[in-house]
């Protein structure tokens, strides 16, 4: 188990290098002339290129890049280009933010596509129609769409929350939870339509299996037999689609930070890429893949945990 | 063997009427299912209101009135006019083609690379495929909407090359979907006899894998499609997409969304287009699924249905006192619901006893209702199946319409079932240990440290010779007939009296039947069992059985003790199984042991 | 006696051992076969003996990692694509499951047909030469236009049948062809298969793990186990004279549907394997 977990983290760790070295050239190519536009047309040339050396971007990339990551590692992603800012720092003041979204979606969809999946998968019927029902409808809309409605509905016409804004947790929990609660909302609709589905096709797959049948035959009782040998098989195609929507759910994230007009780093790169603020774009694409990549190894290891032929594989 | 399967398959040997191939007529099913039809309605509608926006348009989208802002339905607006008094029915079908046009380009950039290349990497396998796997994973690790961010800062507002982009990363969807399919297929036994026809890779990739693959990737299409749209809008609503007097939905939707408070027309219209279509697509990919899939639906048991299971009156029979066996089947009759509603009954009027220290076999062929019969006794039929007559009583306790708490209680302490597949009836989420001591500690309470005592003892008694170590093992880790020796042990937890085994050999090699036969035999004498032994081999009945019954199409044709029924049988039928036994020929054991003789 | 049809000479096939850098894990490890033109030579072992992988080898569909196999004095076991597809017109194969051996969405006519058009036969005489084949594994001619799933197991493997003969070859791998069916079912098979060979004169090389089955039909019997042959002689020699332990075992182990021949039979095994494993 611990090697598994081992290779799966290192699987991780070079997918982020691969990732961050292709970024870097790719962001690199463009040979804009960032002093020239930092410093404005009326600096002279000597200026601009003395900025330019100040930045580093005169140099190879590769050697741009042999930098960017020994800080990396270290923890300094740089600072921006055009304010200054230490990239950690920035990303750090906003990264709570995205965060309470990000968690409370993943509780809220855990919750409820596992509690509706398996109810639909066994006892079929009235509920299981709805489960289907609304698997096509949260897939059918665009979140963004589903979002701007519930603004109107709950926000502007009823008022029940504010439109925008945020409170951090630290400062009032009941404020906190009024700005995050519509955009958790909003989000987990279209990942608990989808994930409610996965469960409940894997629990009809697992109930069919032949085991069930003889563990029921054993005189165990079926509710033994549903919470601890179906829903353990059941859980392991779930969890993969729940790693898989957590990469969905951080693009969701930047529309919806955008519509509430929460300050997370969804919103945070809306505006800083309009400029082409290099570090600050690595420092947010590694942000991001890093939480993809941990996200993931959690599922693997999961699943490694439920299922004692993943550890082999 | 499939019998094991609730019987709903076609019998063996009657072939079914002819019916027309699958795909014939797929379009006219689509065109009947009903969201089908609407949501392909509304696409053309889309699709021909984008392509003839110029004609069905007096007013250019971006022929702007500063004066008309806000402006109301009027003729030539017919849904009013923008914050710039731009009109909204122009922007609309104008911005139909730019955001469908989006769209189309990141699905159709998508398609390109993914089909192909899944399909290469799921044929042809080797370095391709692992070089393509990585690289997907890689694709899948990336926030599509951060780095089409990203992307724009680097290459500007091209809408067009962010859609590229989003191809690129959309395209992992159809790899994985195609190699997924296309590796199954390539294991199917019947790629194989076209390899060994002589046809060439691509002519076996044009017969027999694209055939297979291409419902799921239209089907996946539209979900892609879908996606796409909705990212696309959600760039433009952000307003990173284009530049600004383009006008697409996403576009129309921002605006609408800045001036909520005054005109909520603004963002009815686009929100209205963009909706529409985008759930268009998902149904449309749904019903093409339920069309081309061609999905059996589960037949329904509807609640009344199990109502009416339970309501089933055990036959009042004739001369209670001579029902004393532990296992009492009197004209049982078991269904099953059709997915039309209707019931099809597989076993008819099935008599059947086993007595203490008796093993009765049960014997027939495939589809004859065996397992059914077996299952009934158990109370294990699948669903959809019942027992629609008869009665079955086990330790003279009826147990038609037994409540689910009673049933447990026979099967803790008097009736246990050896299955027949030994690897598909082991969890293989938990070791094989805790499978047996699960069991043990519902049926009697006991300890932990109790149940694994009697569960090694367990484990013992079927003769395996490293209790311990196969204790802990995972159902993965040990072999097909030691699996099959842990179900007997399982089987034998509950000091059951009577044992009712489906097949329990028929999936191990012959060496290891008569070893595992030879532990089957020895429990029973030890423990007295009563055994229905359901077998379609009539070698196992010679070898095990005292009474033996055959069964055909549901119906028991005849009974009676082995030597009887196996060396004068009544029946036609009978005679007609045993003359299709291959023809041994001279006892082999004489001959083997002068063989011995004859070397020595 | 003259050549035979096919030889195999130490032949040895390893697959790619699970995961990374896993060491390669050898199925076969030597064997020698050799099959007379028009006769059957029966091949039997418990499951994971390596049977069904030397039929495999035969038809080129997994690699061979050392050894011979010549067909008709010619070496097949490098042979590449061009040769295996010309190879396609002798050496033909029926497989074990006639669930997945027949692809589900196509005729049965296309199916059969397919051999014919891949040996570029016009669509025309294909079709004739397909009705033709029916008639030979008595099936209804409108079978041609139908799907597989309306046949039950008994029929397919006819179809199947057909298919292997549709090119008129010279040795057909068998590979557990009626394991999958009923007892009654299995006989009329096995008699059509008989009653081909005796029109044809094609050679079958009969893997199954039944030895009352191979014995039944073959004219020569090999004993197969952990990728070795253990045994190898006439059928009769083979099933009543067994002289390696195992073949022996096979036999005893076997049940017979007479309760007294069983008992004796029994009383064998005990004597000769009680508490051994196999």
């Amino acid at each position: 188990m611990l090697f598994y977990v081992v290779r799966r983290a290192a699987a991780g760790v070079l997918l982020l290098l691969v990732i961050s070295f292709l970024t870097f050239v790719l962001l690199s190519l463009p040979g804009q002339d960032v002093g020239r536009t930092l410093l404005g047309l009326n600096a002279s040339e000597q200026a601009v290129a003395a900025k330019n050396s100040q930045l580093g971007i005169d140099r190879s990339v590769l050697a741009q890049y042999g930098d960017w990551l020994s800080g990396a590692v270290r923890g300094d992603l740089g600072t921006s280009w055009f304010t200054s800012e230490d990239v950690w720092t920035a990303i750090g003041n906003r990264l709570p933010v995205t965060l309470s979204i990000m968690v409370g979606v993943t509780l809220v969809t855990g919750v409820l596509s596992f509690g509706l999946g398996v109810w639909a998968g066994v006892r079929r019927g009235a509920v299981d129609r709805f489960v289907q029902v609304f698997g096509v409808a949260g897939y059918a809309l665009p979140g963004f769409l589903v979002t701007l409605v519930l603004v109107l509905v709950f926000a502007v016409e009823l008022g029940w929350f504010p439109a925008i804004g945020y409170v951090p947790l630290t400062d009032s929990v009941g404020g906190w939870l009024s700005t995050i609660t519509l955009p958790i909302i909003a989000l987990s609709i279209g990942s608990v339509a989808g994930m409610a589905q996965q469960v409940r096709s894997s629990v009809i797959e697992v109930m069919r299996q032949d085991y069930v049948r003889t563990l029921v035959s054993r005189g165990l009782p079926m509710r033994s037999v549903l919470f601890r040998h179906v829903l353990r098989n059941a859980s392991a195609p779930a969890l993969t689609v729940l790693g898989l929507q957590f990469v969905g759910l951080l693009g969701g994230a930047v529309l919806v930070e955008q519509i509430f007009g929460l300050p997370g780093i969804g919103a945070m790169t809306v505006s800083y890429t309009t400029r082409g603020d290099v570090p600050i774009i690595m420092g947010l694409l590694m942000v991001s893949v890093v939480g993809v990549v941990v996200i993931n190894l959690f599922v693997d290891i999961a699943i490694g945990l439920l299922n004692p032929k993943a550890r082999v594989a | 063997m499939t019998e094991s399967l609730p019987a709903l398959t076609e019998p063996a040997g009657a072939a079914a009427p002819h019916v027309p191939a699958v795909r014939r007529g797929a379009f006219r099913r689509l065109v009947r299912n009903p969201l089908g039809l609407v949501a392909a309605v509304v696409l053309l509608v889309v699709v021909v209101g984008a392509a003839a926006a110029p004609w069905l348009t007096t007013h250019a989208p971006d022929a702007a009135d500063l004066r008309s802002a806000f402006g109301p339905s009027a003729p030539g607006h017919p849904l009013g006019l923008d914050s710039a008094g731009r009109d909204i029915w122009s922007r609309l079908l104008f911005g139909a083609r730019n955001t469908l046009g989006g769209a189309l380009l990141a699905l159709a950039v998508a398609m390109v690379l993914g089909i192909p290349a899944g399909l290469v990497a799921g044929y042809a396998g080797r370095w391709f495929d692992a070089v393509s796997g990585w690289v997907v994973n890689l694709l899948m690790a990336l926030p599509a909407m951060i780095v089409l961010l990203a992307a724009r800062a680097i290459i500007g507002p091209t809408v067009w090359a962010l859609m590229i982009i989003l191809g690129v990363l959309a395209a992992p969807s159809f790899f994985r979907l195609v190699r997924g399919i296309v590796v199954n297929v390539r294991h199917e036994l019947y790629v194989d006899s076209a390899r060994v026809s002589g046809l060439p890779p691509w002519r076996i990739i044009g017969r027999h894998v694209l055939v297979v693959v291409r419902a799921p990737i239209i089907i996946q299409i539209s979900l892609v499609a879908g996606v796409a749209l909705g990212l696309q809008a959600g760039l433009e609503f952000i307003g990173v997409g284009s530049s600004s007097d383009l006008p697409t939905w996403g576009g129309m939707l921002n605006e609408g969304f800045q001036f909520v408070q005054r005109d909520r027309t603004l963002l009815l219209w686009p929100g209205l287009a963009l909706g529409l279509t985008s759930a268009a697509l998902v149904l449309l990919g749904a019903a093409l699924r339920d069309v081309l899939e061609d999905r059996g639906t589960d037949p329904v048991v509807r609640r009344r249905d199990r109502a009416a299971q339970r309501a089933v009156a055990p036959a009042v029979l004739d001369g209670k006192a001579e029902r004393s066996p532990l296992l009492s089947i009197r004209s049982l009759a078991v269904s099953y619901a059709l997915p039309d509603g209707s019931q099809r009954e597989v076993v008819h009027e099935v008599d059947l006893d086993v007595r203490p220290g008796e093993v009765v076999g049960l014997v027939g062929e495939s589809g004859s209702g065996k397992t059914q019969t077996a299952f009934s006794a158990l109370g294990i039929l699948p669903s959809g199946g019942r027992v629609s007559r008869g009665s079955i009583q086990v330790d003279g306790q009826e147990v038609v319409g037994l409540s689910a708490a009673s049933w447990r209680q026979l099967r803790s302490h008097v009736v246990s079932y050896v299955p027949q597949e030994p690897m598909s009836n082991l969890d293989p989420s938990f070791t094989v240990g805790s499978q047996l001591v699960e069991p043990i500690r519902a049926a009697t309470g006991a300890s932990r440290a109790q149940a694994r005592e009697r569960a090694l003892g367990l484990l013992r008694s079927v003769e395996i010779e490293d209790p311990e170590r196969t204790f802990r093992a995972y159902p993965h880790e040990i072999s097909g007939g030691m699996a099959q020796r842990v179900l007997l042990a399982g089987a034998m937890a509950c000091n059951p009296r009577l044992l009712i085994a489906d097949e329990p050999t028929t999936a191990l090699d012959v060496t290891v039947q008569a070893e595992v036969l030879e532990v089957l035999r020895r429990l029973q004498q030890e423990r007295g069992l009563g055994v229905l032994l359901v077998t379609h081999s009539l070698g196992v009945v010679a070898d095990l059985c005292d009474t033996v019954a055959v069964m055909q199409d549901g119906r028991i044709v005849e009974s009676g003790p082995v030597d009887q029924v196996l060396t004068a049988p009544r029946e036609e039928y009978t005679r007609r199984l045993l003359a299709a036994v291959l023809d041994e020929g001279q006892p082999p054991t004489v001959a083997a042991g002068r063989a011995d003789e004859g070397e020595r | 006696m003259s050549e035979p049809l096919l030889s195999v000479e130490g032949l040895r096939v390893s697959f790619p051992g699970k995961g990374w850098r896993a060491p390669e894990h050898e199925v076969l490890h030597g064997v020698d076969l050799h099959i007379e033109a028009g006769r059957t030579h029966g091949l039997v072992g418990g499951s994971g003996s390596g049977k069904t992988t030397i039929g495999r080898a035969i038809l080129g569909l997994v690699p061979v990692a050392g050894g011979s196999i010549t067909f008709d004095g010619r070496p097949i076991h490098a042979a590449g694509a061009r040769q295996r597809r010309r190879l396609s017109r002798d050496i033909q194969v029926i497989f074990q499951d006639p669930f997945t051996s027949l692809n589900p969405s196509m005729t049965i006519g296309d199916t059969l047909a397919e051999p014919l058009l891949a040996q570029r036969l016009s669509s025309r005489e294909a079709r004739s030469r397909v009705a033709g084949l029916l008639d030979d594994v008595a099936l209804p001619a409108d079978a041609m236009d139908r799907l597989p799933r309306e046949f039950s197991g008994g029929q397919r493997q006819r179809i199947a049948i057909a298919r292997a003969l549709a090119i008129g070859p010279r040795l057909i791998v068998c590979d557990e062809p009626v394991s999958a069916l009923d007892l009654t079912t299995q006989r009329t098979v096995l008699d059509l298969l008989q009653e081909v060979q005796r029109t044809t004169g094609v050679a079958y090389l009969f893997v199954s793990h039944d030895l009352a089955v191979v014995r039944h039909v073959s004219d020569v019997v090999s004993v197969i186990r952990r990728g070795e042959i253990v045994e190898s002689g006439t059928a009769v020699q083979v099933t009543e004279r067994p002289q390696h332990p195992y073949t022996r075992r096979l036999l005893l182990s076997a049940p017979v549907a007479d309760p007294a021949a069983q008992r004796v039979r029994r009383e064998a095994y005990r004597r000769e394997f009680a508490g051994t494993e196999a």
